[in-house]
């Protein structure tokens, strides 16, 4: 997907391989899928808008991660979850705490988001392989 | 891989979410998905380590730009045409002979995006989060830097209000240099404060 192009080749590559705790990626790809990206472009964009103030913005993103941290117990055991992609990782609380003040600003609710995300995925299938996928 | 050309695989999960608040979000007119893309390609491609390079080596080089940086780094890195989103309240901490800064955001992961493009992964992870601040020596050992057992190691935990760029030593053998030949051996890692500034080949 898309990738930060590495800074010099003067950018070391630490030998984190062999560190099971803490992995690293040097300038590696900043949004590894489409919808962090996507999501990310979301929360800046509301805020530019003055829906919420960027305070806000990350009072739920700590609020999102901590709970998280708080279900899946010490930080290092998240690693011990099906996904090792921390970048998904971070963009699910991302999400989830943007759907969270989306609901407190009154601007869409989760069962609003089901909704429209179960149309999308009937339109997926619904939709021949190639041809554009849309809602209607 | 074989597609059943009867129909288009859904994304996961989360990305038909983020997919759907789009919609949503669009339908009402708040956002603008062309402006989404614009913002994306902003972040992406025209943002990012160099400008925190161009940041560090104008301070190597020029002593009224350091002592601005030192007393309003927000005012002196904008001055670079560096600002906006998560640049506000810059503080530059600066790495000495006896003190080593390191910076995290332990909550969330703020960020100075303007002069460091987005944060990595692994700034991001829980683990970089704890023990940044619980066992900072063992965090730079992991990136291969070794101080010297008397170096003071500082912290900073960045907030909504506050964000840290660290100014790292400038390296030994570079008298005379220019800031566009000091430039490449600002890395991203040492303005994150887990490495050095990177030595003259």
């Amino acid at each position: 997907m898309t990738l930060v192009e590495p800074l010099s080749a003067t950018e070391k590559t630490a030998d984190f391989s062999q560190s099971p705790r803490l992995p690293l990626d040097q300038a590696g790809p900043v949004f590894a899928e489409p919808w962090h990206a996507q999501a990310f472009a979301m929360a800046v964009s509301l805020h530019a808008a003055g829906i919420f103030s960027w305070a806000d913005w990350t009072a739920a993103l700590s609020e999102e991660i901590a709970s998280a941290t708080e279900t899946d117990g010490e930080p290092a055991l998240i690693a011990d979850t099906a996904s090792t992609d921390w970048n998904d990782q971070y963009f699910r609380h991302w999400l989830t705490a943007l759907e969270t003040l989306a609901a407190q600003r009154g601007l869409a609710d989760r069962d609003q988001i089901t909704a429209v995300a179960d149309a999308w995925r009937a339109a997926h299938l619904r939709t021949p392989h190639g041809e554009p996928v849309t809602l209607v | 891989m074989p597609h059943d050309p009867d129909h288009t695989e859904p994304p996961s999960d989360p990305a038909l979410r983020a997919k759907a608040l789009e919609t949503i979000l669009t339908e009402k007119g708040l956002i603008d998905p062309a402006a989404l893309d614009a913002l994306i390609d902003t972040y992406e491609t025209r943002i990012g380590p160099r400008n925190g390079a161009k940041v560090v080596a104008k301070a190597w080089t020029e002593p009224d730009f350091l002592d601005w940086l030192r007393t309003d780094a927000t005012a002196a890195i904008e001055s670079l045409g560096f600002g906006g989103r998560q640049g506000e309240h810059m503080r530059v901490v600066e790495n000495t002979e006896v003190i080593h800064n390191i910076v995290v955001c332990t909550l969330c992961s703020c960020y100075p995006w303007p002069v460091l493009g987005l944060p990595p992964v692994w700034y991001k992870s829980p683990p970089y989060r704890s023990r940044a601040v619980s066992d900072p020596r063992s965090v730079l050992a992991e990136f291969g830097t070794e101080l010297p057992a008397e170096t003071e190691i500082r912290v900073w935990d960045s907030t909504a209000e506050m964000r840290y760029l660290v100014l790292p030593k400038r390296p030994a053998g570079t008298e005379g240099w220019s800031a566009e030949q000091l430039k490449p051996l600002v890395t991203r890692n040492a303005m994150i404060g887990v490495e050095e500034a990177a030595r003259p080949a």
